[in-house]
């Protein structure tokens, strides 16, 4: 197994939108200063964005880790909440359970997990219902345009 | 077309950044989608939104937007205001609507920035 360089993990509140995204503003800082190519910053910030937006629309609770290694970035986000019932329909674009709002703010377009999708080289999500849901994505370093 | 222009051009009242209307922008995201934003725009854009919640700052700040301009005269909240002054964020509001907004700086010669 390849070492981890570098771990971290910050605590997402659920309910609490002023604050929604500072933890991916922290993940983006931490990333630009480590000098990697910007693309691959910019594809693993909009995983950890969007993620940590779907834990403070849903969730009561959670967390987003960071980790990187010589050949990849790694974030895990990991919340306590309602779960996913039919995982296939929430990662079709456009399909959503947002609340008006969430829609006020400009999010629940049904645009977020394939969001995460898109911008992961690889993408895993696992979850239970009444438990919550784990996102498990990887930007590879090798992938930029 | 420089920020400057762009400011007379729709008449824009500027709301952060007045020592930044020098910049340059080449290509324009237009949307209240914040995922849309974020899905398409690509890097160095000018984003043009009707949302003023700090979460449209926040948007901007994770897609690397360049400068936002509000439509409809639309003001942000103090926390957007603040948030976008903490990541140098130029921020103007225009009293024109989105489609008079676009369709201005498409006339213009600026391009979508998606």
């Amino acid at each position: 197994m390849t070492q981890e360089l570098l771990r971290k993990t910050y605590r997402i509140h659920g309910g609490d939108f002023d604050k929604a995204g500072e933890k991916a503003a922290e993940i983006k800082q931490i990333l630009r200063d480590l000098d990697l190519d910007p693309s691959l910053v910019h594809r693993s910030v909009i995983v950890a964005f969007e993620a940590e937006m779907n834990v403070v629309m849903y969730a009561s609770d959670g967390t987003v880790t960071l980790a990187l290694t010589e050949k990849e970035i790694k974030l895990e986000i990991a919340d306590e909440g309602p779960g996913i019932e039919d995982i296939e329909l929430a990662l079709t674009e456009g399909f959503s359970t947002a609340t008006d709002e969430m829609r006020e703010m400009g999010f629940g377009f049904g645009m977020g997990l394939p969001n995460i999708k898109k911008n992961a080289d690889e993408f895993r999500l696992v979850s239970e219902v009444g438990v919550g849901t784990t996102v498990f994505a990887t930007v590879r370093l090798d992938s930029s345009a | 077309m420089t920020l400057s222009a762009i400011r007379d051009m729709l008449q824009c009242e500027v709301l952060v950044g007045e020592d930044s209307l020098s910049m340059e922008v080449e290509t324009v995201v237009a949307s209240d989608g914040m995922s849309e934003i974020l899905a398409f725009s690509r890097p160095g854009a000018l984003m043009i939104t009707g949302l003023t919640h700090v979460q449209s700052i926040r948007t901007a700040d994770i897609a690397n937007v360049r400068a936002v301009i509000y439509i409809r005269g639309k003001h942000p909240d103090q926390k957007a205001i603040d948030l976008a002054r903490q990541h140098n964020l130029p921020v103007l509001t225009t009293k024109f609507g989105m489609f008079d907004t676009c369709g201005l700086l498409h006339a213009a010669g600026l391009k979508a920035g998606i």
